[in-house]
């Protein structure tokens, strides 16, 4: 056990810090918090930075484009640039998903065709899989793929696609048996959504940002050659997906949680609130729910680098994070009193917390909700017998 | 980074847990509790073993009060190892342990400023006198490191309980497998000892709470096994228990609970074993998240158990006392919070 960094991450780490500190703007740690979504074309150019420094795919091995090194690597990235708010990498789903269902899963054709252009941010990612009549039974998914010589024939409605406005690729889950039910006749696609018959509509959500859409899909021709792992065998695929979806994305969050709270205590400190016995409590222990997922994560981590599969505990990652940020921006909002009502011109730090608590509420649904993370803890770390 | 232990402590581990599970089944824990609580010989077991030996370091010792959680120890541990054989120095021949509270000082980092009892100085050394509340395993105990006024500043004095059986009282307590009790001091001999009280109490209080922690976490472990046995095997309409969500899912959340304490635990060991600049941080986050994991489990599974839970003759409520002792233990997760506040705020 010990927490400090190798002299190999103590080496990565100093770079990175300078790295930063030569990219972002001088101004950059005085200004005020961003409210709301960066903006595309600029995450674009960042994420070419990021790439070109290579630091985009930090443990993708080096034969896909990537730095082939460690979690642990991956984790000092997360950090130093929570740290210091720096933009994300543009591309979502390309590179914690897509990406590394492609790495597993894919053929030689599709890794060369996909992996370089999610690094560098040029091709852009989204996720199809839930539907309007599928979300937490994602194995009751509809849409249709009909196989018609050389391609399938896709044809079907996604919904909450997060990005689809923008995104060059979909991974969708679609069903390429007819009858079939639950996880069997599922096929994996890569589609292409330039394609005829693709149709997006972007979907306000409750922020007022259209970052999810529908996505309709009429007779759109998907090359055979799309489909990742085999015809048929896509719940496996999706599962892949899924578990870097919510395993992976463990560090990340937290590590925005942590810059939130250091913000935090700064509108604490500005609303005169950080005197008050009970608000001092409750920033106190959200500061115990934080350390509490920074740790555990590391735990994770370990047990990921020392065996290749992470451990059980990380399990609860997305799970605590979600409600302790709900927590932890509610709060802050709770701070700002009537003037919390302001989410514009006038409010304070231009309405970051408005925005920010209202997000959050979308983190205990998106990637799989509470109830469904608390029913697979149940099922599989507990051994509990199946609630269905 | 690496959060992981050796492979050392985990054989360590290993024989702990083996050694525990035979030497106190459940059964054997309640007949203790609900006796004197004393069990003879345990002692010199625990000395044979190497659990008492002053080479361990604060890591390994994490490992035993794990497991000695898991398994609810019921022997003068803890008052040895984390609380008066470091004061003391050495190996421990007889079980010791601390006395600090009384009507001056509630806490031990008040004990290192003003304490109730006094020292009186004799022809023949010093003389002690006062009543010290609230001390772990004080019958059990054949000697106590006291924390006592010298005029106008505090100092630490040896007193041999064995000689002075008179002084100790037992007192009905909640947690009978770790019973504290008084000592009422009148006149009675005591050696100082030659350390400066401040720094001994503020390392005593950060090893207590990184060892209280651990031994939580295996409280809590416990807790949440005996649920989830039970909650797999106790059928009601026509289904296993533990299919229902309103069960299942407060087990979930024990869990999660339980991840983030034990984390945080042995991340506070790790801390204060090297002296690292977050040790004060890292306890008090520790006990904070201990206090939660462990009585908040307790109470999940109790509640998951139905009414053989609410009984005297499940072990559960046992486990229970102890986390609401561990809970109490020197302050309470409010006072940890306030501790952490005053850290992140100023
Ligand atoms: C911000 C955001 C972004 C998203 N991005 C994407 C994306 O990019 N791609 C994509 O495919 N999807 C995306 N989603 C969709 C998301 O995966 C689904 O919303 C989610 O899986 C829940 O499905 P649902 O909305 O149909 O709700 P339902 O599944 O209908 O659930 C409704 C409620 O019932 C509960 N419930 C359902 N089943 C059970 C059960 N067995 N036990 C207990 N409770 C249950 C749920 O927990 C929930 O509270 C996104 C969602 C959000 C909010």
């Amino acid at each position: 056990m010990d927490f400090r960094d190798s002299p190999d991450e103590a080496a990565f780490r100093a770079d990175l810090r300078a790295w930063l500190a030569a990219e972002l703007p001088d101004d950059w740690a005085d200004r005020e918090p961003h409210v709301g979504r960066w903006d595309f074309a600029a995450a674009k150019r960042w994420t070419r930075a990021l790439f070109d420094a290579g630091y985009a795919g930090l443990t993708w091995p080096k034969e896909y484009g990537g730095a082939g090194l460690s979690p642990n690597h991956q984790a000092i990235y997360l950090e130093e640039t929570a740290r210091v708010d720096a933009p994300d990498h543009v591309g979502v789903i390309g590179l914690g998903m897509a990406g590394p269902t492609i790495i597993a899963h894919g053929t030689p054709e599709q890794k060369a065709a996909h992996l370089r252009g999610i690094l560098s941010g040029d091709t852009i990612f989204c996720q199809g899989f839930s539907e309007p009549g599928s979300g937490s039974d994602l194995a009751s998914v509809r849409t249709r793929a009909e196989r018609d010589g050389a391609d399938f024939v896709v044809n079907g409605q996604k919904v909450w696609s997060s990005y689809a406005h923008v995104a060059d690729f979909c991974i969708l889950l679609t069903r390429s048996e007819a009858g079939s039910q639950k996880h069997r006749g599922l096929t994996y696609l890569l589609v292409d959504m330039h394609t005829p018959g693709v149709e997006v509509r972007p979907l306000r959500q409750i922020t007022g940002d259209p970052e999810f859409n529908e996505v309709f899909f009429t007779d759109v021709r998907v090359p055979v050659s799309s489909v990742v792992g085999e015809v048929g065998g896509g719940w496996q695929v999706a599962m892949t997906t899924l578990l870097h979806e919510r395993g992976t994305l463990g560090f990340a969050l937290t590590a925005r949680l942590e810059a939130l709270f250091g913000r935090l205590v700064t509108t604490a400190r500005k609303t005169g609130a950080a005197t008050d016995p009970l608000v001092r409590d409750r920033i106190a222990d959200l500061y115990v729910d934080l350390q509490g997922l920074r740790f555990t994560n590391y735990r994770a981590l370990t047990a990921l680098v020392r065996t290749g599969v992470p451990g059980p505990e990380g399990s609860v990652a997305k799970l605590h994070w979600s409600e302790a940020n709900q927590r932890l921006t509610a709060l802050a909002v709770e701070l700002l009193g009537p003037e919390g009502q302001l989410s514009g011109e006038g409010g304070f730090w231009g309405g970051y917390w408005q925005y920010q608590q209202l997000r959050s509420r979308g983190n205990t649904i998106e990637a799989g909700t509470s109830e469904i993370l608390r029913n697979i803890v149940a099922e599989r770390v507990l051994g509990l017998p199946r609630s269905r | 980074m690496d959060f992981a232990f050796s492979e050392e402590q985990d054989m360590l581990r290993a024989a702990a847990k083996d050694w525990l599970a035979d030497r106190y089944p459940a059964d054997r824990v309640a007949a203790l509790a609900d006796g004197d609580g004393r069990d003879p010989g345990v002692w010199r077991e625990l000395t044979e073993l190497g659990w008492l030996d002053p080479e361990l370091d604060l890591l390994e010792l994490a490992v035993l009060a794990e497991e000695a959680g898991y398994a609810l120890l019921p022997a003068p541990w803890f008052s040895s190892v984390a609380l008066a054989a470091p004061v003391l120095g050495g190996p421990p021949a007889v079980p010791p342990t601390l006395a600090w509270i009384d009507d001056a000082a509630g806490s031990l980092r008040e004990a290192a400023g003003t304490v109730a009892v006094r020292c009186d100085h004799a022809v023949d050394g010093c003389r002690l006198t006062g009543v010290k509340r609230a001390v772990p395993d004080a019958a059990y105990a054949e000697a106590a490191v006291v924390v006592a006024q010298d005029h106008d500043r505090v100092a630490l004095y040896r007193v041999e309980l064995a000689a002075h059986p008179e002084t100790v009282h037992p007192l009905t307590v909640v947690d009978g497998t770790r019973r504290i009790g008084e000592l009422r001091l009148d006149g009675t001999p005591a050696e100082r000892l030659d350390v400066d009280p401040g720094p001994a109490l503020a390392a005593v209080r950060r090893r207590a709470l990184a060892l209280l922690a651990c031994e939580a976490a295996g409280v809590a472990q416990r807790a949440l096994d005996l649920a989830v046995e039970h909650a797999r095997s106790r059928t009601q309409f026509d289904r296993p228990i533990g299919s229902y969500q309103g069960v299942s899912h407060r087990l979930a959340d024990a869990y999660t609970a339980l991840a983030l304490a034990r984390s945080l635990a042995y991340r506070a060991a790790w801390c204060v074993a090297t002296d690292d600049p977050a040790a004060e941080e890292a306890v008090s986050s520790a006990a904070v998240a201990a206090a939660r994991a462990s009585v908040g489990g307790c109470e999940s599974a109790i509640q998951a158990l139905g009414g053989i839970g609410f009984t005297w003759d499940h072990p559960l409520h046992r486990y229970y006392k102890r986390a609401q002792w561990i809970a109490a233990f020197d302050g309470s997760p409010s006072r940890h919070r306030a501790d952490l506040a005053a850290l992140i705020l100023g």
